[in-house]
């Protein structure tokens, strides 16, 4: 349910009743708001700061107003890295969203009905693994499969007579990025799936069979039953893949530091490398700062639309 | 009046399959059995490698299956690192992670979902908003923080964070949950008298305990398979968790690569078993975080 629930209970259960007893209530949540407000807030904070500041992450930082600000406006590699975090939606977000909705209908409508739950959650199972292994173990293992002499993609590539496909695939511009992305698919997918499964769980079979019955086909009732009846999860798949395209940064870094060159860079990568290769932390900041508006505005986005969602069903 | 939702995975429980009337059901199982071979191929290529002899390697290369099992790489890996360390390290924070994580998010969700407290809107604002920002925005301050504290290279310092920073997520999840609670229940309570405190910890608490494991369990996984903070705030080698330890070791290996195999397969196995183990209670508390 959600935030919606917690909303529309506002105006529904206030009761004055409450009033009384409702004042004790503020002691529990003390706990959790200050501690996450002193650790995020106060880091936040903090960055925010030294956005403004001149660092180099020892000695006192020096003032210089919106100078980081102005030197991004005209930093070539900031705009690349937010270009690439904007092209990684696809990636992370569109083609898995697509690929998920497909698998999962599949799984709930064939795959459990003909062949039972076993079956289907042996393919959740093994689709959902790659959400599971932590990031650097995922680097390990596709940047083996990617490398150029030894990697098993060439070499089946090579077995097979396509030698001529069988690239540098993270050592070129071009490829480094597809590459990158076919990753980011395979990570996803499983995620996707999850949700969506659970989202058909909740319509109602007389609509399927009723269909059934007039004799749509699978893909008809696919595209007018199963997708606009998952719309509140097909909505909250695309608004969180997109914040974490945005942000992407752990597969960025396990695979290829942003590069060659800069052309796997994305604003979270560009603001670790800031803090901790250049030294230039308040710049380094200042990426981050914007990268953090900008997910903000986006979270917020994302509250009011699924408010929306809530009123409207 | 609504009712508290068990929260169950939910797949089709009737176990009555549909006949399977020619070859389409068999077509579809097999193209899903094609993407599943997809989807486990690395996995695949690093667990034949991780057993695969040196010689057999550079005889065959990486797609052959080996002829003979070889557990010398996996075993010198394991001792290379101290991985039995760096898995007590590991249990050890994310277990401490979970627990704090669970305890701060049940109060403030117990606030707003049953207390409904004023304002318990921009509370929860404040958290969801909290908790899109990227940790790169919060890593460098985090870092300085914890060396002014003297917590830098303390597995403190990760539990704290951490413990701290997935509140945001559980208050979230948790409020969602709890303002489903049936009102009649808890208003009967109130008449008898019952305070917030004692209301929690005879009525609330019984009934939510599968939901707070659920959550402790998604706590669990996340706080292991973290990297970037542990990168930056523990720096000796002693303190390292499992993730972090693949992160750094295995720069070290580009040469030999079949005992980068073995070291891959050596990080999985630990989130593999943890998750084929809580796999139901994982998915499940996917599925509520998100919509339902």
């Amino acid at each position: 349910m959600s935030t919606t629930t917690v909303l529309k209970a506002k105006s529904a259960n206030y009761t004055p009743k409450l009033i009384g007893s409702n004042r004790a209530y503020y002691l529990f949540v003390l706990p959790g708001l200050i501690s996450f407000a002193l650790v995020a807030g106060g880091a936040f904070l903090y960055n925010l700061y030294l956005s403004f500041t001149k660092w180099p992450g020892y000695g006192k930082p020096e003032w210089i107003g919106f100078g980081n600000y102005a030197n991004l406006l005209k930093d070539q590699t900031f705009w690349a890295s937010f270009l690439h975090a904007f092209e990684f939606i696809l990636a992370m977000s569109l083609i898995p969203t697509f690929v998920g909705l497909l698998f999962a209908a599949i799984i709930y409508d064939f795959i459990s009905r003909y062949f039972g739950q076993r079956v289907s959650t042996f393919l959740r199972i093994s689709f959902y693994l790659p959400q599971i292994i932590a990031l650097p173990v995922t680097g390990i293992l596709w940047s083996w499969l990617l490398s150029p002499n030894i990697g098993a993609i060439n070499s089946i590539l090579r077995n097979v007579g396509l030698e001529k496909f069988a690239l540098n695939w993270l050592g070129q511009a071009g490829s480094a990025i597809f590459a990158l992305s076919v990753m980011m698919v395979w990570i996803q997918v499983g995620y996707t799936i999850i949700i969506f499964v659970a989202g058909m769980s909740r319509i109602d079979p007389s609509f399927d069979e009723a269909a059934q019955l007039d004799g749509a086909t699978w893909w008809q009732r696919f595209r007018v039953i199963t997708v606009p009846q998952v719309y509140p999860e097909l909505s909250i798949v695309l608004l969180t893949t997109t914040v974490a395209a945005l942000k992407v940064f752990g597969p960025v870094f396990v695979m290829t530091q942003g590069g060659p060159g800069n052309a796997t860079q994305v604003p979270a990568m560009y603001s670790y490398f800031n803090f901790f290769s250049t030294q230039k932390v308040g710049y380094g900041a200042a990426v981050a700062t914007v990268l953090a508006l900008l997910l903000t505005v986006l979270a917020i986005f994302l509250l009011r639309f699924q408010r929306k969602i809530g009123a409207s069903r | 009046m609504s009712t508290v939702k068990p929260l169950r995975f939910p797949l089709r429980k009737k176990e009555i399959l549909q006949k399977r009337n020619g070859a389409a059901p068999w077509l579809v199982l097999g193209g899903m059995l094609a993407a599943v071979a997809l989807w486990l191929f690395p996995i695949y290529i690093a667990v034949i490698n991780a057993f695969k002899p040196e010689k057999e390697y550079v005889q065959g290369g990486v797609l052959t299956l080996p002829k003979h099992l070889e557990f010398t790489k996996i075993v010198k890996f394991w001792n290379d690192v101290d991985f039995s360390q760096k898995l007590f390290n590991s249990i050890k924070i994310s277990l401490s992670v979970s627990i704090i994580a669970v305890v701060l998010s049940f109060l403030t969700a117990y606030a707003i979902g049953i207390g409904r407290i004023k304002g318990r809107l921009s509370i929860l604002g404040f958290f969801m908003v909290a908790f899109t920002l990227p940790q790169e925005a919060l890593v460098y301050p985090m870092y300085k923080m914890a060396k002014q504290l003297n917590l830098y290279d303390t597995h403190l310092g990760l539990i704290i964070i951490f413990g701290v920073m997935n509140t945001g997520f559980g208050t979230y999840m948790l409020a969602s949950v709890l303002s489903t609670f049936p009102e009649e229940i808890l208003e009967s309570a109130r008449i008898d008298g019952a305070s917030p405190f004692k209301i929690m910890r005879s009525i609330v608490l019984p009934l939510v305990r599968p939901t707070l494991f659920v959550l402790a369990v998604m706590f669990f996984i996340y706080t292991w398979n973290e990297f970037l903070i542990p990168l930056v705030l523990l720096a000796s080698n002693e303190n390292q968790t499992v993730t972090l330890a693949m992160a750094v070791t295995t720069g070290q290996y580009t040469s030999d690569p079949t005992a980068r195999a073995a070291a891959a397969l050596v990080g999985i196995t630990p989130s593999v078993i943890f998750f084929l183990i809580f796999q139901r209670t994982l998915m499940r508390g996917i599925t509520v975080g998100s919509v339902k």
